[in-house]
């Protein structure tokens, strides 16, 4: 599974990655977690606000810190 | 992009942009609202596309703000399609123009931008909108 979160470095982006690291150990997955930085790549997402999730391609929540809960819902959904 | 860490309202504009002179003032007033700062305009198609993106961001915002050139209202059905409500939605027809006999004019895109800002609704579509509350009277129009 990869995680993208999308966002330019700022503090919600940093607590979005924590977030997600968090679902992934507590779920004991495994994914590939990555930080996307470059406006253009996350301007290709079509998101308009940032922090943004993705997972798997699929753009899951834009503009929020998600919880780590929302995270692990999502990661099994993905299952 | 719109915002990142701030905690600015995030308001995202969305035109029909259709191809009759309205649809194509709808447009020109999107961007012109998003070139004055009053909010971002968003492509329409890519959420009729089934974009990710920028559906996560049309569920994310403070505020969706739709412009339709006719009552067909292509950009308000298209949010509400994906369990969006928009703040706002304005139909130029329901303001004061006209379809398909309006000069497509900077004045036209500048008042029209203008009454957006203001929050401005025609007294048509006020009553229209104040009839789609109403539960009780007769259907004869004329009431």
């Amino acid at each position: 599974m990869k995680i993208e979160i999308l966002g330019m470095g700022c503090p919600k982006c940093k607590k979005t990655t924590q977030n997600a690291q968090q679902a992934v150990e507590e779920l004991g997955i495994d994914a590939e977690i990555i930080k996307v930085e470059e406006l253009e790549k996350i301007t290709e997402y079509g998101v308009m606000m940032t922090p943004a999730l993705v997972i798997d391609g699929e753009v899951k929540v834009a503009g929020k810190i998600p919880s780590k809960q929302d995270i692990m819902n999502w990661i099994e959904e993905k299952k | 992009m719109g915002e990142c860490c701030g905690n600015i309202k995030t308001r995202l504009i969305y035109s029909c942009s259709g191809c009759v002179d309205v649809g194509e003032i709808a447009d020109k007033v999107a961007r012109k609202l998003t070139i004055e700062g009053y909010g971002k305009m968003t492509c329409l198609a890519s959420i009729s596309a089934g974009i990710s993106g920028t559906i996560a961001s049309a569920k994310s915002a403070d505020e969706n703000v739709t412009v339709d050139g006719c009552s067909v209202a292509c950009a308000r059905k298209t949010l509400e399609n994906i369990g969006v409500k928009p703040a706002e939605s304005y139909t130029l027809t329901e303001m004061w123009l006209e379809k398909g006999k309006t000069t497509v004019s900077e004045e036209i895109i500048d008042v029209v931008s203008q009454q957006i800002k203001q929050g401005i609704v025609s007294e048509a579509q006020s009553k229209k909108e104040q009839g789609n509350n109403k539960n009780t009277g007769c259907s004869c129009g004329s009431c």
